[in-house]
């Protein structure tokens, strides 16, 4: 890497901390590192803030960056290292201590309650009063004075439940403006919006930036980040790979060095090429409020990429196909015309689905392995009337050889394992109804590299066998890495197709980011993160 | 083969750690016993357990219809006044047939009451899964409904069994078999094959695993709305046989026939080490907390300690510690 780690923003000036820097850090980290049990999710990270800078934070997913942020604002407690703001040592036990201290966290998911007005959440927990009484007169005067500062245009007497969820993220921003902070972090701030609230929201940044404040920018938007971003620091399976200055780096630089020098050996080798046999094909489908007019086929031995943003509708597409949503389109499988009223009808079609969500929706996280593996398969699994005992732990010693799923003992609880291994459980439990077609959401969202490269294999070996295999991924690198064909998804529809050597980041995020904009609006109240 | 036989010879060890939510309600009945015996010689006499046990099969039975409900992650509150309507209906129907059909009336009488059972608790059901309505309000709804239906056929009196049946249909709950009471056989009974429906049977796992995340149930492609009426439907069925048990020992159906069940069988289960939220059921956990919250009942008669107007705290009290022990277990 010819970029040297740790150098100075602009001006030249080195900020270590013998140099007799021209701005002193108002926040500084040292050596930040957080362990869960035997897991290190973060390990010696050193950041330097300073005042009337934008700091941008990048990384793959599951590099650490949430669990940075969640350290400098006080949700978490770090398990070595020290954090320290204008010279002093600090430590946050909680968020309030770090709001108190001056640091503001932007959240990722929107966090306001719904029922309650705008000015109600802006000032939520502290409230102006006079003597006893809540001083509502004053409170919506200054929470129209923030809203237009920051350019938004709601009513501080609406409900916060009737505004749009660009309007909400607004809201959210001006409650962590509300005081004047020295530090702002702004945790993946533009997931939820569309072009031109962006742009509004960069402009917000940049007027930070102008009056002095500290920002930390966390986004996968590399556009984003380089247009506005004084440093970047880019992070890696929880270690830092180092700190650049903004401007120097390419949106190509900044993709190496977050994906890092493993890519190559990640990805399995392809061994043969899918052959021109339909085996799923779905016709104009549409699922209210999030998809519509899709068309798509993937074939046999098919390795077919989803990509898009958070709330593209790729996840709702496919619940849509297998029934766990309300959803219009015609589906052919195998040449047959079918339709799916429920999961149950798509898993006996042979048609199999992993949740992107596995401990919500995936995994009986407190039950044992046993009946997890077999819970899709139940009725195959035991014909009979009374459940087949010795066959289920047959199979479990089968899954747990075959997944290499590693655990400490067969009676051990789904909570027990670690990520990678509930994956791993997860995959083996949909592999258990015999799918022709398996649908993969987000198959290594949060796992170790290890895993990583394990998954990618046992989703080729799939294929190998005839299978056709639909992945939906947020990280491009990895459909770039496994599939065969990748259709990109925005706003509720399909903005392109590319394969080959046209699979290239660029072109994926090209789509995912500009293309038609007249998708379906998500409703009020509808969550449209997935 | 060659995997399978090796990975079968090098079989991991199992867990058998057990839990104080599996055993907990058990010691606790055993300790029970002790403290009933140091206080009172005559409360460990046959007589006096076979009596308590006997008092505590009509809410064991209900209860272990309601660990299915609950296990599957609803909750009834219907039960006791289902049990006052089912036996009215029960009643009405025997006397009406008595005249014709003699003795055969009280067989016929049963059917009716399961069956009578069997619908309630799909109409609870429905409600509660098509309907998606809270399972307390849906069945705080059908609880009124049935109250009021029981009062209405008894015109706010007591319809007592025909005096031809009455000797006939005494056994059923004053009869004995092989020295046991007929109701705790009965209610050994429903407990065994509930327990071999909710551990041997496939609709266990289903409804545990509806229980315990819906979702992820939703994702397995297990139909949460079926798994869930028939738990209810389980329920109505245990509240007849319950009810069945319950006419010759009143001899009537009175609009006040099982007032406050519903607290006792929500008590029983929870004390048997059933999460109120849902998940695993244990069915035995739950006999014995019926059991354990009539032996509360009876030392109090038996001691002069306590006053036994103090009944109903003492049980709430057991309640609140079976919870306390269930939080912090789970949080270890």
């Amino acid at each position: 890497m010819s970029i040297a780690a740790n150098i100075a923003g602009e001006g030249g000036s080195t900020l270590s901390s013998e140099a007799p820097g021209s701005l002193e850090p108002v926040l500084r980290a040292q050596e930040l590192s957080k362990q869960y049990g035997p897991v290190t999710v973060l390990s010696d990270v050193t950041l330097d803030v300073l005042p009337g800078e934008i700091h941008a934070i990048i990384g793959e997913n599951g590099a650490g960056k949430s669990t940075l942020m969640r350290l400098l604002s006080g949700y978490v407690e770090p398990s070595h290292g020290t954090l320290s703001m204008n010279g002093h040592a600090v430590k946050f036990a909680k968020p309030a201590q770090a709001q108190d201290a001056g640091i503001a966290l932007v959240h990722q998911e929107i966090l306001l309650a719904e029922g309650l007005t705008v000015t109600d959440n802006l000032f939520l927990g502290r409230e102006l009063s006079r003597g006893h009484v809540v001083d509502d007169r004053t409170m919506r005067r200054l929470a129209t004075e923030k809203l237009a500062q920051i350019g938004c245009a709601v009513s501080p007497r609406a409900l916060v439940r009737d505004v749009s969820l660009a309007d909400r993220q607004m809201v959210q921003i001006a409650r962590a403006l509300l005081d004047d902070h020295k530090v702002v972090i702004f945790d993946e701030p533009t997931a939820v919006l569309t072009g031109g609230e962006v742009e509004r929201l960069l402009e917000i940044v940049l007027q930070l930036k102008a009056h002095g404040t500290a920002v930390l920018y966390i986004s996968h938007r590399l556009d984003e980040v380089q247009r506005v971003a004084d440093k970047v620091t880019v992070l890696r399976d929880g270690k830092m790979v180092g700190t650049y200055p903004g401007k120097t780096l390419s949106q190509m630089d900044m993709a190496r060095l977050m994906v890092g020098r493993e890519l190559a050996a990640l990805y399995p080798e392809r061994t043969a090429a899918p052959s021109d046999v339909p085996m799923l094909s779905v016709r104009n489908a549409s699922v209210p409020g999030y998809v519509e007019d899709v068309s798509f086929t993937v074939h046999k031995g098919e390795i077919l990429g989803f990509a898009g943003m958070v709330g593209a509708g790729r996840t709702e597409l496919f619940e849509g196909i297998i029934g766990l949503r309300p959803a219009v389109a015609k589906i052919e499988l195998e040449g047959k015309s079918v339709h799916f009223q429920s999961p149950r009808a798509a898993i006996d079609a042979g048609v199999g689905y992993l949740t992107e969500d596995r401990k919500g929706k995936g995994l009986l996280l407190q039950e044992h392995l046993a009946p997890n593996l077999t819970l899709s398969a139940l009725d195959v699994f035991h014909p009979g009337l009374s459940m087949g005992r010795r066959r289920e732990a047959q199979a479990l010693e089968q899954a747990v050889e075959t997944y290499d799923i590693r655990l400490k003992s067969l009676g051990a609880k789904a909570a027990q394992l670690s990520g990678g291994n509930q994956q791993k459980l997860l995959l083996a439990k949909v592999l258990l109804t015999d799918p022709s077609v398996v649908i993969i959401d987000e198959p290594t969202r949060g796992i170790d590299i290890a895993n990583k490269a394990q998954i990618y294999a046992f989703i080729q070996e799939l294929v190998a066998k005839g299978k056709a295999c639909i992945v939906i991924s947020s990280e491009m690198q990895e459909l770039i890495g496994i599939c065969d064909r990748i259709l990109v998804m925005r706003e509720g529809r399909i903005t392109g197709e590319v394969s080959g050597a046209e699979m290239t980041e660029s072109n994926v995020a090209v789509l995912a980011t500009s293309g038609p904009k007249q998708g379906p609006k998500a409703k009020g109240g509808t969550k449209w993160l997935s | 083969m060659a995997v399978m036989s090796e990975s079968a010879s090098r079989r991991r060890p199992l867990d058998l750690n057990i839990s104080w939510t599996d055993i907990g309600p058990f010691l606790a009945l055993a300790a029970l016993l002790v403290v009933g015996y140091l206080i009172n010689p005559d409360f460990l006499s046959a007589t006096n357990l076979a009596n308590v046990i006997t008092r505590s099969a009509f809410i064991a039975i209900i209860a272990v219809g309601a660990t299915f409900v609950i296990s599957s992650g609803g909750l009834d509150l219907s039960v006791g006044s289902m049990a006052a309507f089912i036996t009215g209906i029960t009643i009405m129907f025997m006397n009406a047939v008595a005249p014709h059909a003699g003795i055969w009336a009280i067989p016929a009488g049963m059917a009716v009451a399961i069956l009578v059972g069997l619908v309630c608790g799909l109409a609870n059901g429905l409600i509660v899964t098509v309907g998606r309505i809270e399972p307390f309000i849906a069945t705080l709804g059908t609880m009124g409904i049935f109250r009021a239906l029981i009062t209405y056929l008894t015109d706010g009196g007591t319809i007592p069994i025909d005096r031809s049946l009455r000797e006939a249909y005494r056994p059923v709950y004053f009869g004995t078999v092989g020295g046991i009471p007929v109701p705790i056989l009965i209610s050994i009974a429903v407990a065994a094959v509930a327990s071999f429906i909710l551990y041997k049977m496939k609709y266990g796992r289903k409804c545990a695993a509806v229980g315990a995340n819906e979702d992820v149930a939703r994702y397995s492609g297990i139909s949460v709305i079926r798994t869930r009426t028939v738990a209810y439907i389980v329920q109505g069925v245990c509240v007849a046989i319950a009810a069945i048990c319950y006419v010759p020992r009143l001899g009537a159906a009175t609009p006040t026939t099982g007032q406050l069940w519903e607290l006792q069988v929500i008590t029983a289960v929870v004390i048997g080490g059933t999460a109120l939220r849902g998940g695993k059921g244990h069915v035995w956990g739950t006999v014995a907390g019926a059991v354990i919250l009539e032996l509360i009942a009876n030392l109090m008669v038996l001691s002069d300690f306590v006053s036994e107007y103090l009944v109903a705290a003492v049980q709430g009290v057991i309640i609140i510690i079976a919870m306390l022990i269930q939080r912090f277990s789970n949080s270890k």
